[in-house]
């Protein structure tokens, strides 16, 4: 398999875009017409060759560019990682997770090899040759956290297990739906989920901790969460609203379908072996409305679900001031016709 | 569950009731690593009834090439320690799932100090090559009524962080001693006899530790007791449970399917609502609170039991 890696950006002049075999495997997170909250938590299976499903951890066209962006964010705020000093062996175990998941799904981007504890590491679309000795912290150029996901697509939080809770802990966050992880660290499961609306009265985060407790080992679960987000962004965060927040009123009729993007996390959770840890990597996809209304079904399905959802889940995700706009744009794409169950595209 | 078929490769008793075994994968593949205080659940076809037992790893948590379980022949018990001890030979194949861990460490701890009674001993052996590999400071106490019976001396490694209490000499636990005088910042985790976990936890509160520094494990296997019958609210069918049975094993015996982990009142995978009840709940968990125990609205099958007229359970049949 050869990716070609697009040369982009994620600000400024927001360059990025999506290729026709992006957005024919874009994880479009609606598989109904509406939407209501729900712990929506399936295995995380390999499931369609081609699709976000299909490894353990999605290498795209956007990898080199995303990365790019990660540093350029790093630079301006080195706080967007973090590790309290407990995590440092469920960062090893997340090098080690990422690394053989990337070599044996990616055998031509990424090698891996290993003799006892000195492992040699190289990644081709980074340009990287590392020799390092696993749990040596000092023969890694920065912390093992730090250093793998420099290297891999998505947030990362590390969520340390006790006291019949989850703590999140250590965690990289570059290109988050405007939470902080400078604010976050060090919370629990019930803390940093208290600004979400309505799940709380539903008992959603109840039932959600005690699964994600138990999680085991080797049996991995995904969940797709969505917001919106003018400009293809990855850094929309509260350290820096002032720089995206005023975006979303540059929004009209004219650039709707090319500024307005509906943005997609693929969340997976991951028991780790050494530290019975738990890593919660947050992958974010973009796409423009204009792009999706080139998939029939999800033209009219995202019409639907825009146009009815409730006014405080429009709110809590940043969009209702544009809401007209967006559901205006997405009425003419949308005859009414019957959609198909579930989240791909019909052909 | 995740489960695995593994190879015994090793059957070694250990004393006059404990017996070790080591377990590896057929074909010699490395086995996932774990954290310490991590255990198994071992499936045991014992003359047509499947048993499920939940054994602490002891082995070396980094170590991948084995496992390791040291188990003690319970004599009153269900019968599934016996058929380790007296029908598991080397070469035998059991199935084993995937380590889940209820005893881990709290690594936000700056010192560790690890209570073992018994064949309580056994999550701790994994633990303290844990501690050892990560440099953290830890004292381990072991508790034993007599030399003789004292496993844990065979099991534990010469180190000078590992004091030894054997009572017939003398020579008792006296937790308030070990708890008193530990710097701030110090967990302490203690396995073994309820009487022992009590104290420790005694020791603890009369000293002024919060409670979040004291972590227990009680190793809970499912007693025996009276039969009983619940009824399944889905179809009316109705399930008799043996004196030798847990409620969660008579109802895998008939078909039903219930979620479960850990099996010893722990985890709260299997926790099962109950649609009527007129009678009493056993409750033998750790997992519902005291309030829950007392509305008789839930029950968890793995090690609770009834007495009474008619236990209703909701639970539907497999079509």
């Amino acid at each position: 398999m050869t990716i070609r890696f697009n040369d982009e950006t994620f600000r400024d002049d927001y360059t990025f875009r999506n290729s026709p075999a992006a957005i024919r495997r874009f994880p479009f997170p609606f598989d109904q017409d509406s939407y209501m909250y729900s712990v929506n938590i399936e295995p995380h299976r390999r499931i369609r060759a081609g699709s976000v499903f299909e490894h353990r951890f999605d290498v795209d066209e956007h990898y080199v560019a995303e990365m790019r962006d990660r540093a350029i964010t790093l630079t301006e705020d080195p706080l967007r990682c973090q590790s309290l000093p407990h995590m440092d062996l469920a960062g090893w175990d997340f090098v080690e997770l990422v690394m053989v998941s990337k070599a044996e799904d990616y055998p031509d981007l990424f090698e891996l090899h290993r003799d006892g504890d000195r492992w040699h590491w190289i990644n081709r679309p980074l340009g990287i040759d590392q020799r390092f000795t696993f749990l040596d912290p000092t023969t890694l150029p920065c912390g093992p956290m730090e250093y793998i996901t420099r290297q891999t697509q998505g947030d990362h939080a590390l969520l340390d297990q006790r006291e019949g809770n989850l703590w999140m802990d250590a965690g990289m966050v570059t290109s988050q739906a405007d939470w902080s992880l400078d604010f976050d660290i060090g919370m629990n499961f019930y803390e940093w989920h208290a600004p979400v609306p309505k799940a709380h009265e539903m008992g959603v985060f109840q039932r959600a901790l005690k699964f994600l407790l138990n999680l085991q080992q080797g049996a991995p679960v995904r969940r797709l969460n969505w917001t919106m987000t003018v400009n293809p962004r990855l850094d929309t965060s509260p350290e820096n609203y002032h720089k995206w927040g005023p975006e979303k009123r540059t929004i009209n009729a004219e650039n709707v379908g090319a500024k307005q993007h509906l943005r997609v996390e693929l969340q997976t959770l991951w028991r780790l072996p050494r530290s019975n840890a738990i890593v919660f990597p947050i992958r974010c996809y973009l796409m423009s409305l204009e792009d999706i209304v080139t998939v029939p079904k999800w033209g009219r399905r995202l019409h639907r679900v825009l146009r009815d959802l409730p006014d405080e889940l429009a709110e809590y995700k940043g969009f209702a001031v544009n809401r007209p706009l967006i559901v205006d744009y997405l009425a003419k794409h949308d005859d009414g016709a019957v959609t198909s169950a579930g989240i791909f595209p019909d052909d | 569950m995740t489960a695995r078929m593994l190879c015994v490769t090793g059957v070694q008793p250990i004393s006059p009731l404990v017996t070790r075994f080591r377990l590896e994968h057929p074909d010699g593949q490395a086995l996932p690593l774990f954290s310490g205080g991590a255990h198994v659940v071992v499936e045991m076809p014992d003359d047509g009834t499947l048993r499920r037992n939940a054994y602490s790893l002891i082995s070396d948590p980094m170590d991948g090439s084995g496992y390791e379980i040291a188990v003690r022949r319970e004599d009153a018990g269900r019968g599934g320690s016996r058929f380790m001890h007296h029908c598991v030979r080397p070469g035998d194949r059991l199935r084993v799932t995937m380590p889940t861990n209820l005893f881990a460490l709290d690594l936000t701890a700056r010192r560790h100090v690890l209570i073992g009674g018994g064949i309580g001993i056994t999550p701790f052996l994994a633990q303290l090559r844990q501690l050892q590999r990560l440099q953290r400071p830890f004292e381990l106490h072991y508790a034993a009524r007599s030399r003789d019976e004292a496993a844990g001396l065979r099991l534990l490694p010469a180190l000078p962080q590992i004091h030894v209490h054997i009572s017939s000499e003398g020579n008792r636990i006296d937790p308030g001693a070990i708890l008193s005088g530990q710097p701030l910042g110090t967990h302490v985790y203690t396995c073994g006899p309820v009487g022992l976990i009590e104290a420790v936890a005694n020791a603890g509160a009369r000293l002024g530790w919060p409670k979040a520094a004291l972590h227990s494990e009680a190793f809970l296997a499912p007693t025996p007791g009276k039969p009983f019958q619940v009824t399944l609210a889905g179809s009316g069918r109705t399930i008799a449970v043996g004196a030798h049975q847990s409620l969660l094993e008579a109802l895998e015996a008939n078909g039903i399917a219930v979620d479960w982990s850990c099996r010893g009142g722990a985890c709260g995978r299997c926790e099962t609502r109950v649609a009527a009840c007129h009678g009493r709940i056993e409750h033998h968990d750790h997992w519902l609170s005291g309030d829950q125990k007392a509305a008789q609205a839930t029950i968890m099958p793995c090690v609770s039991r009834f007495q009474g007229s008619a236990l209703v359970l909701d639970l539907q049949e497999a079509q």
